[in-house]
């Protein structure tokens, strides 16, 4: 089946939740929905199940239109952020309800919950009770009860957001791989790039109630069409500088120029916000055309094996991303290097007017 | 548009149904005999707002009936909450917070809650005589001259003391449930705040059992500002109408004297003091509450 | 002001524990050292919490001791001991105005009005918070609201040390930068020893200087995040800081030569004959793939593009590992080449780093 939004708008009261949205979902595709909390994902992903009707537009299952129909009536499955499960019921029982409810035989239910099982690792824990589990087991056993449906939707709600880090990049490991055992629409909401990026697939990018891009997930991330996915699409945060081309050049707020060569030499002249993600600017020296920027550290976060180094250049707040572990003192002068080639430019309404060719990285 | 909804109508209709069996249709008859007066075999005569007047004038026999019941209303209202609302937060202070007493106390407490209003009336008015009840030979052995037949001031007593009995422990089980809500991290943080206990209650306990506070207050001024069977079975609303409360005079009125018209009256507006006095404690307790959260929620 | 001595502290929350496995904590001995800025990192059940109450005085460990300075503080209560504790849900009065809040622990110590009033604004001005002083603290969000607990501790002149229990669970993910950045900062101001208790490695690291990694009631590892990072002393501080975490693999060593799924790795340091579970720790960041040339044979199972890098999941005769892809690298068929640096590969005997010896004849 193919699940299709056509210009979708969601309003209650005066507040627009959900404005004009239009996507469409193809079988066997894993879908992230990326956005900061309150961007309308969990909005959408009730529409699409079937939980809230549109104010506006239609809902097309394989082009027939299925807006208002109940939940109970699509073939929908929906795993959320808190580990729902029948505390009473063994995991077993647990994955095995949505059958049990369905009226399958025993043999097909025992069949499938095997399978299931098999696929979330949770085979040495069936006959245990949800509250006996890690959370990472929890929610496994949520999710297979989820695939066991063979439901044609299956929606994810920030399933991993409770997870503490160390169980939550471990599932991530293996969401792609259940995923593409599983022939099902998958829509899976986080907040997270680093999980887009991971989860792969297609993605649209939300801000404010509207889909700004969609698109398969490394081209939204490489290639965004304008700065508000670029920065839903950042984390760190994008950095952003100000600047003027002019000629054959572009000047930068922080002084310096660099050459309007390749992609930037067919810009029209003009003010154009300056862009870049924080991996892109490096403490190490990176060889010419890299610019310096003199800055001074506002203070650095040690994420494990990387560190984010939050710089002052200027009156410009920017953070770089290096690998390793580096603890530097606040206030400390650095210098940073930017590469033009990382460098996306966007026009004053925030539409994307250049950027070098895409690399890998 | 929406087809789910239609459905939803059909589904409400026998709780309309049987609301309107159970409220509207006998509140209407009620209004309607409040309108009328009545002679037997079923003749009716309208009379306007004439027993409305009548029972709002201190000057009628009706009236002052009214006033006098009214006033023991409010007076003892006022009293059973100014016993239980301390009393039940203190019971509820001093409740053990776990191990196996917790249970043991809550059924405990809970026993008086689970006996019948006119069961609770006639052990008091067996508990309390002055000859054979043990609380009432208790408290003539004292020396102190106690006879609720007799005296009114005795009477005033034992039903307080009765309704105080029954009723505390529900005070102290909701003050509880508040008490329980509150985070450990809240004593400790007092505790290396340097608090002292009064400090903490002060600070922390009450502000926290706000809420179930309110819900009790409306419990029990609604529960006592009615209270019927237990005088009823105890007193009779004697000696003399020392106890006769409204609920007593209301039933005086209607079974005893069989004036439909001047009872439906009383029970009118016998039902609006209640709600406005609830209305009245209900703003004022959540006002402070509400501006505190839409506070909370801008900033 | 006082350094925190740990002494063979143990605890159990059973009244009569028998084997090690009864206790919530087992032997700890440690010196927090007056000023420092520390970490207790450690995922959930590993003990963090219950080590925390026993410096505050919430918990009368099963044995050991506690001295601040050298005076014996194991049997005292909270509230004789100069700490100040900031909890993981926001705790403030919530009928007072934010300025009450401040002042309440000093007016319940007896301080004079007038040197609660100076001090109050003195520590508004650290928080940022001398603009909300006269609203309700009820009514502040959470991250004011933990400022406000946070200077509830500040405020008393004689306070030793503030712990943190998970302060920032409750904040919200861009507000949480911010306040780490002015935890940091007033640590750099103020002479006080921090504590800071939980279970996120950027949260740990960012804040201490020192960071002690617990696991399953006992002390793994304790160092700065450089040696946590570069010199894992367990296996599970390996798996545990980083992410992905490192590699672990079961090995033979003989020498400076270790035996990995039969492929003859060279170590760059010299190692005793080993009893118990051998290991080998690398790190994904010091394992590099390439599409043929020198190294381990192996097979690609998946390459994950995580934007500023690439990751891929590889397997060496049924060892899983991850490993880094250098930019631009390409490959064909799911064969390549796994590149280990031989300075960065760690030696574990049944979990514990083995240190060796360097070779003879230079750096490694």
């Amino acid at each position: 089946m193919s699940l299709t939004l056509d210009s979708i708008g969601l309003t209650r009261g005066a507040q627009t939740l959900l404005a004009d949205i239009s996507l469409t979902l193809e079988k066997g595709s894993l879908n992230v929905l990326l956005g900061a909390t309150l961007a309308g994902k969990t909005s959408l992903m009730r529409l699409m199940a079937g939980l809230d009707a549109p104010s506006s537009g239609k809902v097309l299952i394989e082009g027939r239109d299925v807006t208002g129909l109940p939940v109970q009536k699509r073939n929908v499955a929906m795993v959320y952020q808190q580990f729902i499960n029948y505390p009473a019921l063994s995991v077993y029982e647990n994955i095995a309800s949505p059958l049990r409810v369905a009226g399958l035989p025993a043999n097909e239910i025992e069949a499938r919950v095997k399978s299931a099982a098999a696929l979330l690792r949770l085979e040495p824990y069936l006959q245990r009770k949800p509250l006996e589990l890690s959370g990472g087991q929890q929610q496994r056993t949520a999710i297979a009860r989820a695939l066991v449906k063979r439901a044609e939707l299956v929606l994810l709600d920030e399933p991993l957001a409770n997870l503490d880090y160390k169980l939550r990049e471990e599932l991530r490991e293996e969401l792609p791989r259940i995923f593409a055992e599983s022939g099902a629409i998958f829509v899976y909401a986080t907040t997270e790039p680093s999980e887009a990026l991971l989860l792969g697939g297609n993605t649209a990018t939300l801000f404010q109630g509207k889909v700004t891009q969609f698109g398969p997930t490394a081209q939204v991330y490489r290639q965004p069409d304008d700065l508000v996915t670029a920065q839903v699409f950042s984390d760190p945060p994008l950095n952003t500088l100000s600047g003027t081309k002019q000629g054959g050049e572009v000047r930068l707020s922080t002084g310096q120029s660099i050459p309007a060569t390749g992609a930037f030499a067919s810009v029209p002249d003009g003010a154009y916000t300056i862009s870049f993600r924080a991996h892109h600017l490096a403490l190490d020296a990176l060889p010419a055309p890299a610019i310096e920027l003199k800055a001074n550290v506002s203070v650095s976060e040690i994420t494990g094996s990387e560190s984010y180094v939050h710089l002052d250049v200027g009156e410009h707040r920017l953070v770089a991303l290096v690998p390793g572990v580096r603890r530097l003192e606040p206030g400390a002068a650095v210098t940073a290097w930017l590469d033009p080639a990382r460098i996306f430019l966007f026009d004053a309404a925030g539409r994307l007017a250049a950027a070098a060719p895409a690399k890998a990285a | 548009m929406k087809p789910v909804n239609q459905k939803a109508w059909l589904l409400v209709l026998p709780v309309l149904l049987i609301v309107a069996f159970s409220a509207v249709i006998p509140l209407m008859t009620v209004v309607n005999y409040s309108v009328q007066d009545s002679f037997g075999n079923n003749q009716f005569f309208w009379n306007g707002v004439g027993w409305f007047a009548e029972l709002l004038d201190p000057k009628s026999d009706l009236g002052s009936r009214f006033y006098d019941s009214l006033w023991r209303n409010l007076a003892f209202s006022a009293i059973i909450l100014a016993i239980e609302i301390p009393l039940g937060i203190l019971v509820a202070l001093s409740m053990p917070r776990e191990g196996w007493t917790v249970s043991a106390t809550l059924v405990l407490m809970a026993l008086p809650l689970l006996i019948p209003w006119n069961v609770v009336g006639t052990i008091w008015q067996i508990f309390a005589r002055g000859d054979i009840g043990l609380f009432g030979a208790a408290v003539n052995g004292l020396g102190i001259d106690y006879n609720y037949v007799a005296n009114p001031v005795a009477a005033w007593v034992t039903i307080i003391v009765m309704d105080v009995w029954h009723w505390t422990s529900l005070v102290a089980l909701l003050c509880y449930a508040g008490l329980k809500s509150i985070p450990d991290a809240y004593y400790q943080a007092a505790r290396i705040d340097g608090a002292s206990r009064w400090a903490v209650f002060r600070t922390i306990q009450l502000p926290k059992m706000n809420r179930v506070l309110l819900i009790a207050v409306l419990l029990r001024f609604m529960d006592s500002f009615m209270i019927y069977t237990e005088p009823f079975v105890v007193t009779g609303g004697g000696p003399g109408n020392s106890t006769t409360f409204l609920s007593i005079e209301l039933v005086k009125l209607a079974l005893g004297q069989f004036d439909l018209g001047k009872a439906a009256a009383l029970s009118i507006v016998y039902n609006l003091i209640i709600l406005a006095v609830c209305w009245v404690f209900y703003t004022v307790m959540t006002t402070a509450d509400a501006r505190a959260d839409s506070d909370a929620g801008r900033a | 002001m006082a350094r925190i001595t740990l002494d063979k502290l143990a605890h159990s929350y059973k009244p009569d524990p028998q084997g090690p496995q009864d206790y919530a904590l087992r032997e700890v001995d440690h010196v927090w050292r007056q000023g420092g800025a520390y970490a207790l990192l450690g995922p959930s059940g590993c003990g963090k919490t219950t080590l925390l109450n026993i410096i505050s005085g919430l918990v009368v460990p099963t044995r050991g001791r506690i001295l601040f300075d050298d005076k014996d503080v194991t049997q005292l209560p909270t509230e004789a001991r100069n700490i100040a504790q900031v909890f993981q849900f926001p705790v403030v009065y919530d009928t007072m105005t934010v300025r009450e809040n401040l002042a309440f622990p000093l007016k319940n110590r007896g301080v004079p009005k007038a040197q609660i009033e100076a001090r109050v604004a003195e520590i508004a001005g650290l928080l940022d918070l001398t603009s909300a002083l006269d609203r309700k603290a009820s009514r502040l969000g959470a991250d004011a609201k933990q400022k406000i607990s946070l200077g509830r501790g500040l405020v008393r002149p004689d306070v030793a040390a503030i712990l943190f229990d998970e302060p920032l669970t409750v904040i919200d993910p861009h507000l949480k930068w911010q306040l780490r950045s002015m935890l940091k900062e007033l640590h750099r101001k103020l002479d006080i020893t921090m504590i800071y208790v939980t279970h996120d490695q950027t949260e740990a690291l960012t804040f201490a200087d020192t960071v002690v990694v617990m696991h399953d009631g006992g002390v793994v590892q304790t160092g700065t995040p450089e040696e946590l990072f570069q010199h894992p002393a367990h296996t599970f501080v390996g798996h545990f800081i980083g992410s992905p975490g490192m590699n672990v693999l079961p090995c033979k060593v003989e020498g400076a030569q270790a035996s990995l799924a039969g492929q003859a790795i060279a170590l760059a340091r010299h190692y005793p004959a080993l009893a118990g579970k051998v290991e080998l720790g690398i790190r994904p960041e010091y394992a590099t793939l390439a599409p043929r040339g020198a190294g381990l044979p192996v097979r690609i199972t998946r390459i994950d593009d995580i934007g500023r890098a690439r990751i891929a999941r590889v397997e060496l005769d049924g060892l899983k590992l991850a490993a880094s892809v250098p930019e631009g690298a390409s490959f064909d068929g799911d064969q390549a080449a796994l590149a280990l640096q031989a300075g960065q590969i760690h030696i574990y005997s049944d979990g514990h780093l083995v240190k060796g010896d360097a070779l003879p004849g230079g750096q490694p």
